[in-house]
């Protein structure tokens, strides 16, 4: 541990919208082409000559959300088995061939996406040696069954070693009860049954469903030509399975009938912290006010109330926080925290009459005018680097947000009025119907907490 | 001696594969520098793709400047620096910050602290207002500090505690260092923390905090006679202090391998190898650090190298493996080598593989292909380090407070591809030799509660 990082909960907690965030002032500033290859991928687009770098992605539905519970974990090892042998290469000619041209190969994986994500140097050679890797990859991946059994006994081995930490089962638990059966609730990794039934005809018949060209989106950013781009693009998705028509869709995800608290005993020294219940769609129209009403309540880092009451006045966590996650259908809303054991029904109880609070009273004038002049003023910096916006570029379209998009954001955030936020919060947050987890927890001092 | 401190070494026990960070930055002819009359380093190297300035103060003061029994000190006193100044109450300075579109945090190492924070460059005036403020006003209030001091010895528990792999890498250093701080964790011992006193962290910000102990980095879309004039400003008027003198203490040479066992609740065995070696002290006359450098990626820097390669996929002795040479710093060196045994396989067969692959590079040493990859794979780095603006002031003020200078980045890059098979070789057998070895094992206990989870006792499923 040669640093130590104060991570304020902020940077994590506000990913998933400083991505869309991102896509608002791209779209005043950059210019974004968007097309369809002759094999029916949406293509996006930005020319940024300023750094001899490419950054392209191809990304489809084949996230943890096509998993089913009999066969958890397909849909990662799929994505992770890919570049372990394909089109002729074997894993370790694959990963020679990125490492000599000096290009780095990474795997989208959510509960939404599954994909892979190449920076190289945009030199023609060393580009075309890595998008060749890339398409091979993409396209025709061999999951032969010994690389497979292997791999199956070192995820299994992780899954074991994940199991018994308090922030795996806290999360594993909590989706469990707020997605209920839908897919949502599985773990993306898999677990362990599962997974140690998977066979290779399932990641073959998983890869051909799911990557196919009509299903793909191709982000392509960096030092190209528009020309150059449409044929990589071509050449990235020509190969890929041709299977499909309809886009693969999740089911909705449906509401708690009820509030759930549950217990989970662990020897850890502090106990870790789930609330939360289904969130929202990353189309919902309540988006733009949830998003900014969430800043103020907890994804503001140090400026916003749940730190504020648990963490500046009381010194109860390091990190506690609130979080839409938006995805193709309702993703969580959560707050979370970690503190030591004995004090969990305390922190519990803070929290609780934090969100109670904001719902029942709305946030204060000043506190939206604060949350717009971070939002807004901070755009730039979400779009200050070739990453940020092919990160942003390969959002817009899966999601299929409009290419125009900035403008709009920009103007929906700042329409937003304390009473939008007091009353959406009443509308979309119930707080008598939330999931609670506690993992590590000293009984008697939560049993106060849950009455 | 990667781009990038080594932030968890852990990490690469589940992340053998790690593409090499880069070895150098963009060219240096773009930054410029000033010295105020009070002794402030300011560098500003100038990206103009965004209208964005990142603005870091560095402090060249971490654990490794704390005595005996007020370990933790140097973070806890960062983690201080947000509570206020009569100008500038408790919480203001974050406000401040996010109503300007901001974001700011704070780090601290063994060798240094560091403030920043992001923001559009018009609003670089706030950012050297406040930065300047505290660095000289701090209030240090005894309410403040009883509630943060709770907030850090909960980022312990989170951090370390209840993670076996931190545990083992803590303990690790403990043992494999005698003297010298580096032994000490940067949080810093819990009791230490528990008997960790306002006064105490007071006198080491009145000690350390002054512009002659600092460095102010900006990387953006600015002007750097702007910047200057900025830092005259807010800066400027902040007097030197004299510094305590540092006291070297030097770790005495290690007279023979040395072991330790680390029994934690986890599911799989662990291994982490430490060997002492060299750090880069003279970046232009020595080549040591450097093949130490290559040595680390031919072993680990891609999934086809030599410990994914061979341990993970051919015999299957690990789940995972990896190395990794921590070779910039105030402190002592160390090649770590780290693996988890594949299920079946105990920690003394992933001990004797991690071994092997050593012996394999001294009798037979390594091929020219899997240099130039590795040369490869650091001139690309180098290339897209520069598409982070945060990246490339963290990389400056890296390399300044651990005693070298920014503009050693491009030698880095040129030394990297001096280096000859044969080096890599030398430095293999001259230093990971058990003389100079400690072994840590990871021993797995059980959950000591009853089953992970417990089936919901009636009662507990209910609305609240």
């Amino acid at each position: 541990m040669a640093t130590e990082m104060k991570m304020k909960p902020m940077i994590r907690t506000l990913c998933a919208f400083a991505l869309l965030a991102v896509a608002q002032l791209a779209h005043a500033i950059l210019p974004i082409e968007h097309w369809r290859t002759s094999s029916g991928a949406k293509v996006y687009f930005v020319e940024n000559r300023g750094l001899p770098i490419l950054d392209v992605s191809v990304e489809v539905p084949a996230g943890s959300a096509f998993d089913t519970p009999e066969k958890s974990g397909l849909a990662a090892m799929t994505n992770g088995l890919m570049r372990l042998g394909a089109a002729g290469m074997n894993e370790d000619e694959i990963a020679r061939a990125l490492a000599d041209v000096g290009a780095q190969m990474s795997n989208r994986f959510d509960s939404d996406r599954g994909g892979l994500i190449l920076r190289t140097l945009s030199d023609p050679k060393r580009r075309n040696q890595a998008l060749a890797v890339m398409a091979g990859v993409l396209s025709a991946p061999e999951f032969s069954a010994p690389v497979i059994e292997r791999e199956k006994t070192r995820y299994i081995s992780a899954l074991k070693e994940a199991d018994l930490t308090p922030d795996t089962q806290a999360s594993r638990e909590f989706n469990r009860l707020v997605f209920g059966k839908h897919p949502y609730s599985l773990r993306s990794s898999g677990e362990v049954d599962a997974v140690s039934r998977l066979h290779s005809d399932d990641l073959k018949v998983f890869h051909r469903r799911h990557y196919a060209a009509a299903q793909a989106v191709v982000a392509i950013m960096g030092d190209v030509t528009r020309k150059e781009a449409e044929a990589i693009a071509e050449q990235l998705t020509r190969a890929l399975p041709q299977s499909g028509g309809q886009r693969l869709s999740i089911p909705e995800v449906q509401s708690l009938p009820a509030a759930v608290t549950r217990m989970v005993e662990h020897p850890a020294s502090q106990s870790h912290i789930m609330i939360g219940a289904p969130g929202i769609r990353r189309d919902d129209p309540d988006f733009f006010t949830l998003f900014l009403g969430n800043y103020i309540l907890g994804g503001g880092g140090f400026v916003s109330r749940i730190t504020e009451e648990v963490r500046q006045k009381r010194g109860l966590a390091y990190s506690a926080y609130s979080n839409f996650l938006p995805l193709l259908a309702r993703g969580p809303f959560v707050i979370g925290m970690q503190t030591r054991r004995d004090q969990a029904g305390q922190a519990l109880a803070v929290v609780r009459s934090t969100l109670r609070e904001f719902i029942d009273k709305g946030p204060t004038p000043e506190e939206v005018v604060a949350a717009k002049q971070n939002i807004v003023g901070g755009f730039p910096m979400r779009i200050d680097s070739n990453r940020k916006i092919h990160d942003f570029l390969a959002l817009i379209g899966f999601y299929d947000l409009p290419v125009d998009y900035l403008e709009t954001f920009v103007a929906n955030i700042e329409r937003v009025t304390a009473a939008d936020i007091k009353a959406t919060f009443a509308r979309r947050v119930d707080p008598d119907r939330l999931v609670t987890v506690v993992v590590g927890a000293d009984r008697n001092q939560t049993a106060a907490a849950t009455r | 001696m990667t781009a990038l401190p080594k932030i968890l070494i852990a990490l690469l026990l589940i992340c053998a594969g790690l593409p090499v960070a880069s070895a150098a930055n963009a060219p240096a002819d773009d930054v410029a520098v000033k010295e105020l009359a009070n002794g402030l380093r300011v560098i500003v190297k100038t990206d103009r793709r965004a209208p964005v300035a990142v603005n870091m103060v560095w402090y060249r003061i971490g654990s490794v400047d704390e005595q005996g029994g007020i370990t933790g000190v140097a973070h806890v006193l960062e983690h201080m620096m947000f509570k206020g100044t009569k100008a500038v109450p408790a919480g203001e300075f974050s406000r401040l910050i996010a109503a300007a579109g901001g974001r700011d945090n704070a780090f601290t190492s063994r060798d240094y602290t560091g403030y920043f924070q992001t923001l559009h460059k018009s609003a670089l005036p706030l950012s050297f207002r406040l930065e300047a403020d505290r660095m000289a006003n701090l209030v240090l209030s005894p309410e403040e500090f009883a509630k943060e001091i709770k907030v850090v010895m909960e980022e312990r528990r989170w951090r370390t505690d209840d993670r076996p792999q931190s545990v083992m890498y803590e303990r690790l250093l403990a043992t494999a260092l005698t003297a010298h701080p580096y032994r000490n964790p940067v949080i810093g011992w819990m009791n230490d923390l528990e008997n960790l006193t306002i006064g105490d962290t007071r006198r080491f910000y009145e000690q350390w905090y002054s512009p002659n102990n600092a460095i102010v980095v900006v990387v953006g879309d600015v002007v750097p006679a702007e910047v200057f004039a900025l830092a005259e400003q807010h800066f400027g008027p902040i007097p030197s202090k004299a510094l305590p003198s540092r006291k070297p203490q030097d770790e005495p040479p290690q007279l023979g391998l040395k072991r330790l066992t680390v029994k934690v609740p986890a599911e799989q065995a662990q291994v982490l190898m430490a060997y002492r070696t060299p750090r880069l002290t003279k970046p232009k006359e020595e080549w040591e650090p450097y093949a130490l450098d290559v040595l680390e990626s031919v072993l680990s820097g891609n999934a086809a190298a030599r410990l994914p390669q061979r341990l993970v996929k051919t015999e299957r002795l690990a789940a995972a493996a990896g190395a990794s040479y921590e070779g910039v710093g105030r402190g002592p060196g160390f090649f770590y080598l780290s693996g988890t045994p594949a299920q079946g396989k105990s920690a003394a067969e992933m001990e004797q593989g991690l071994r092997r692959e050593v012996q394999r590079v001294i009798e037979e040493g390594v091929t020219q292909q899997e240099l130039e990859r590795v040369k490869a794979q650091a001139i690309a780095g180098q290339v897209y380090q520069r598409d982070s603006m945060f990246f490339q002031a963290r990389q400056i003020g890296w390399l300044e407070t651990v005693g070298l200078s920014y503009r050693d980045d491009n030698l880095f890059i040129e030394k990297l591809q001096q280096v000859t098979p044969e080096q890599v070789r030398e430095v293999a057998r001259k230093y990971l030799v058990d003389d100079g070895l400690t072994v840590a094992y990871l021993d797995p206990q059980p959950l000591n509660a009853a089953p992970a989870r417990t089936a919901p006792p009636a009662g507990v499923r209910h609305g609240n």
